[in-house]
């Protein structure tokens, strides 16, 4: 078990670009700044993007068409009971980063609101002031310890990603995700694998209804769909990564004012 | 003394027009937000509600500014016939985009809520989208150009903490390196965007 965790950081490293690890925010920001990442393998990418679009207007747009017309209470309990089990992975994630006081209000927010909460349906512990749940990861994980996002790359059904963030998301499967252990690894009398995966498939839903709109208008009109969609993961990952919404770019006003004179 | 007198008046006159006209850029953003509601709320034809927002956008967006931003470093590489037919084009497109992604809400109901004064020239206007029973709320911020307080002008829209600009920079970064950096394919995807 322990090898194959050695063996997947392993080859983190060997994907990523720059692994000199830094807590220099400014390196960070650098490392991940969307310009700067490569799309080592556009042809590919932009095949496998035209793959899920096409599986999108299949199975995820009219799903989500349907769901979105559901009454609010359900849709928000839905969301809740979904980002409750996503707190699994966040808890150990906070503990990597360093931000205990957070690991802390989210191990109380996960047994709050799976008991009290039946289940996280109920965000109970939003109202016992522990707030500010932030979703974390392996990928960003292994980003603040440095390693470098690599190339870009277009997941079949999964999406858009980077090289360590794919990697980042299989140690999920190696241990990394007590759901997907207590439902798919291990086998337990209570829960299986139908439980791991359709709660995937709802997730996904839930993401695509949020956005319904967003991503109708953002398709129609793009000059180049891909790039736009591109642009802005790797724009919300810089963010996640550095848990800021302050705005990183057009800051650079040298840009601005040369343009202005 | 009389002279004095003169140049104190001349003075309390300029303290004032500067001091009347002004705008608070949060002012700004929520004037701009309701012309621009009240317009979408209308029972008007979709084509006459994007002819109304497209003015609003002339008025109040730094179109030019955000064109060549968009162009990236490739605006050092042209000339002065291309550059005005880049204007040209990117102000049909923008106008085009901008009111047809607008023309998509009914009645949308935004509330500034704070600013950020990022130097002289720039102010970081927060606002919220308020969410309805289809779509949660939304963080809009506004980026400011405050360089001439009389006239300011909006140069990014960030949603959620992501810069429109920005992503609209590299989609064409994308067009243009899909095709050796040719500046007349960027010029015919404009051209189809905006009669189609």
């Amino acid at each position: 078990m322990i090898k194959k965790i050695l063996i997947i950081i392993f080859t983190t490293y060997a994907l990523t670009v720059n692994v000199i690890a830094s807590d220099d925010g400014e390196l960070i920001l650098k490392k991940n700044d969307p310009a700067e990442i490569e799309d080592c393998s556009e042809n590919f990418n932009r095949a496998t993007f035209k793959f899920n679009k096409a599986l999108d207007g299949i199975i995820f747009q009219p799903i989500a068409s349907v769901y979105r017309k559901l009454p609010s209470p359900a849709k928000t309990g839905v969301s809740n009971s979904l980002e409750n089990i996503s707190h699994l992975v966040t808890v150990p994630n906070n503990l990597i980063q360093g931000d205990f006081k957070q690991a802390g209000v989210n191990t109380g927010r996960f047994l709050v609101n799976t008991t009290i909460g039946v289940l996280g349906f109920f965000d109970v512990a939003q109202h016992l002031g522990l707030t500010g749940f932030e979703k974390e990861d392996y990928g960003q994980s292994l980003a603040t310890l440095g390693v470098g996002p690599g190339c870009y790359i277009v997941l079949p059904i999964l999406g858009p990603s980077t090289a360590r963030d794919t990697v980042g998301s299989t140690l999920n499967f190696f241990g990394g995700d007590p759901w997907y252990n207590v439902t798919v690894r291990n086998d337990t009398q209570y829960f299986n694998e139908a439980n791991y995966y359709s709660s995937k498939g709802v997730s996904g839903v839930d993401f695509r209804a949020k956005n319904f709109d967003s991503i109708e208008n953002l398709e129609k009109n793009s000059l180049d769909f891909y790039a736009s969609v591109k642009s802005l993961y790797l724009q919300d990952r810089q963010q996640r990564i550095l848990n800021t919404k302050k705005i990183i770019d057009t800051q650079d006003d040298s840009d601005w004012e040369e343009i202005s004179q | 003394m009389k002279i004095k007198k003169i140049v104190v008046v001349v003075f309390l006159y300029l303290f004032n027009y500067n001091y009347s006209y002004s705008i608070e850029p949060e002012i700004f953003v929520q004037s701009t937000v309701n012309r621009a509601s009240k317009i979408l709320s209308e029972s008007i034809s979709k084509e006459k509600k994007m002819d109304e927002l497209k003015l609003i956008a002339k008025e109040t967006v730094d179109i030019r500014g955000i064109g060549f931003y968009t162009l990236g470093s490739v605006r050092k590489t042209l000339n002065d016939d291309q550059k005005k037919r880049y204007a040209i084009l990117f102000e049909e497109y923008f106008l085009k985009s901008f009111s047809s992604r607008l023309a998509e809400y009914t009645n949308p109901e935004i509330d500034v809520q704070s600013k950020e004064i990022l130097s002289e020239n720039y102010t970081i206007v927060n606002s919220i989208l308020k969410g309805t029973a289809e779509r949660p709320e939304v963080k809009i911020d506004w980026r400011i150009y405050t360089k001439n307080p009389e006239n300011p002008l909006i140069r990014d829209l960030i949603i959620e903490g992501l810069s429109l600009a920005r992503t609209q920079k590299e989609e064409f970064s994308s067009i243009l390196n899909s095709n050796d950096d040719d500046i007349n394919a960027l010029f015919k995807t404009l051209e189809e965007f905006s009669k189609n």
